[in-house]
């Protein structure tokens, strides 16, 4: 019984030993994306869009990095949309699957903790999709293909005060969330900076896993502004609006990117036709490769792909395109991740599906924003394109 | 000002039914056996995803107008999500019970069929959201600077009523006396030839219908469904039970309210921030200074 354990424990680590042998020819990318949780659709848009970009290469033949070919290994691991989930998930994907860089995770909220992790473990990591400062900020390790909070804010205030003609705003937001919360303090500030002291007249909070939010409705409704910001995750957008409508509100709503998943439709339906929010990029009325790419997308997955699928998309391809530009891996863990660091640092600009960007000194992208009006057909319709 | 009141007070009652609710079956199952059913937050999860499926079939494939697909959802959801129930009571718990297994073992195998009910839920149906269909329009009336829909006076009227039941089913009949009599005395009732597993199957019948009920309309009233929407607000519904006095059905359903009109009134006077911390202080100190909850009575044990 004992020799048979053994027996068995060897050829498992055998077999172990064989699959990273055998593995030399491929480039492992890590996804830490949240398929669960409360944010479903963000992981499966990653995921979709990852799955489309592989195809595309291993189709081709795999990367040619120094010329040799790899084929690319995508892990997705699943970090249920929870800060710690999202530490352990980077840490499985550095130390155990032996990635070389890591795309993800998508949220603020996993972003800044999972950061500091690929920072310590020496790393590459893009988030697609984070836009608290945070994430990246003193963070060399750690990368981001969208914009920043501190960008967006300003966005969303000037965009609902010239067409909302408003003098007044109430915010509500998601406390207990690095993103939402970043991106509300940055609201008002910049709000009460244009418009005078007071004129946020009120400033609301609620947990993430709250349903009802009337009494937080009740204040905001009485205090009577012109419109309410809401930089929350489409799942609590489509509850608040909802309930909003129902307390006799019937005033404007300014949203923030974290409204742009596909499935903010079904959810919220007739209550959300009408609204503005700010975000990556408009899947309606795009040309060139977006709209490439959106078609290849809604062919092929059956909705039209959200900003994290485009923003998936470029993220991969930055660290893709990093990874060509070593001029050849050593197949050394550590001295390959540390050739993708610089690669990474030092592309020069990149054009990307939802903009072309540029990394700035902290790893983030100077980038351009756009405003989007949801249509009476559902659609995210261009409104009007931020640039800094 | 006073708007802003009533406002409050609508709302806290509407937010304090889904509390009630669910409150009532967690003390009914607690009274029959003295087993806290931790499970039961999870099996309102189970009834709000039955509603939505036999409405989205009703609607979808039978074609029917949405006031009968209600009229039909509504017993449907109950029946179906009281099956749950049972099962969850024959398959986990009356074995133990059987084999006379200490209630610690109980409550925690009634943890891990809550787990069970959400993770299964979670493999089957994915973790995408459920978007629960529109069943009867909902009107917004809005007298004097309140507003209030059709929907909230349905959800507080519901549980109202479904109180006065409850209460005429264990004060007024046979089958109540029965539930009364085996809180009192577990061992001396089967002597009198009651039976009492059936009296247990009954009270699980009762207390999961009610959990599908406040499925149902809290579907309606927070139309998206998740397989850990039950978690949170039936560990909150406990607490409710427990403030009320667990084993009183007027502790579940005073409870119930409380803890919503306390939520809701913390918000409206504080920043929203300190919600739960205020909230649960305040129940803290109800607690502190009753400890069996407002209609509990101090039970002495005999060793």
């Amino acid at each position: 019984m004992k020799k048979k354990l053994v027996a068995a424990i060897f050829s498992c680590s055998a077999l172990l030993v064989a699959g990273t042998v055998m593995s030399a020819d491929t480039i492992k990318i890590g996804f830490n994306i949240p398929m669960t949780g409360d944010i479903p659709k963000v992981g499966e848009s990653s995921k979709f869009s990852a799955e489309m970009l592989k195809a595309d290469i291993n189709g081709a033949g795999g990367l040619e990095v120094g010329g040799k070919k790899y084929m690319l290994e995508f892990i997705y691991e699943d970090n249920e949309a929870k800060a710690e989930s999202a530490v352990t998930t980077a840490l499985k994907l550095i130390d155990k699957d032996q990635v070389l860089a890591m795309i993800g995770p998508n949220s603020s909220k996993q972003a800044v903790p999972a950061g500091q992790v690929a920072d310590d473990n020496e790393t590459v990591m893009v988030t697609p999709w984070s836009t608290n400062p945070d994430s990246t900020l003193d963070r060399p390790w750690v990368f981001r293909a969208a914009f920043l909070d501190p960008f967006q804010g300003p966005v969303a205030v000037n965009f609902a005060v010239k067409t909302f003609n408003a003098k007044t705003a109430a915010v509500l937001y998601d406390l207990s969330n690095d993103y939402s919360k970043g991106l509300a303090e940055i609201f008002r500030e910049v709000f009460e900076k244009k418009m005078g002291k007071d004129t946020v007249v009120a400033f609301e909070s609620h947990g993430t896993k709250d349903q009802d939010f009337s009494a937080q409705l009740t204040k905001i409704i009485s205090a009577k502004p012109d419109f309410i910001f809401l930089p929350d995750n489409y799942n609590q957008v489509a509850l608040i609006v909802k309930q909003a409508h129902q307390q006799g509100y019937k005033g404007q709503f300014m949203g923030s990117d974290a409204w742009g998943s596909s499935e903010l439709m079904t959810l919220c339906g007739d209550d959300c036709k009408g609204l503005y929010f700010s975000t990556h990029y408009a899947a309606a009325g795009a040309t060139g490769a977006t709209k490439e790419f959106i078609d290849r997308y809604t062919k092929k997955y059956g909705y039209v792909p959200d900003d994290v699928a485009a923003l998936t998309w470029d993220a991969t391809r930055i660290v893709l395109q990093a990874v060509q530009d070593t001029g050849g891996l050593s197949g050394k863990l550590r001295k390959d991740r540390k050739a993708v660091l610089k690669a990474m640092a030092a592309i020069p600009s990149f054009d990307g599906i939802t903009g072309s960007m540029k990394f700035d000194e902290q790893g983030d992208p100077v980038k351009c924003a756009v405003v989007v009006q949801i249509s009476d057909s559902g659609e995210f319709e261009f409104a009007e394109s931020v640039c800094p | 000002m006073l708007e802003s009141i009533i406002q409050n007070l609508i709302n806290a009652l509407q937010w304090g039914s889904f509390y009630a609710l669910i409150a009532l079956g967690y003390t009914m199952v607690y009274g029959v056996l003295t087993l806290i059913n931790f499970a039961h937050g999870d099996v309102f999860m189970v009834g709000a995803y039955i509603a939505f499926f036999v409405a989205t079939f009703i609607l979808g494939a039978l074609g029917l107008p949405g006031w009968v697909a209600l009229a039909l959802t509504i017993p449907i959801t109950m029946i179906l999500t009281a099956g749950v129930g049972v099962s969850l009571e024959r398959i986990a718990y009356r074995p133990l019970r059987r084999k006379g297994a200490h209630r610690l073992y109980v409550v925690i195998t009634a943890l891990m069929c809550g787990l069970i009910l959400e993770n299964a839920n979670l493999a089957i149906f994915g973790a995408s959201r459920k978007a629960f269909p529109e069943l009867i329009s909902v009107q917004v009336y809005t007298i004097g600077g309140v507003s209030f829909t059709n929907l909230k006076i349905a959800v507080i009227g519901t549980a109202i009523l479904s109180f006065f039941i409850l209460q005429w089913i264990v004060t007024k009949t046979k089958v109540g006396m029965a539930m009364r009599a085996i809180s009192y005395d577990k061992f001396a009732v089967p002597l009198m030839g009651i039976p009492i597993d059936n009296i247990i199957v009954i009270t699980f019948i009762l207390g999961s219908a009610f959990a599908g009920l406040a499925g149902l309309l809290f579907a309606m009233s927070y139309p998206i469904l998740e397989p850990y929407m039950g978690a949170l607000i039936g560990w909150k519904a406990f607490i409710a039970a427990v403030v009320g006095g667990i084993g009183d059905i007027r502790g579940a359903f005073l409870g119930g309210f409380l803890l919503g009109a306390v939520e809701i009134l913390v918000v409206a006077v504080f920043p929203s921030t300190y919600r739960d911390l205020i909230a649960f202080s305040v129940l803290l100190i109800i607690l502190s200074l009753k400890p069996t909850g407002l209609f509990g009575i101090a039970k002495t044990t005999k060793i």
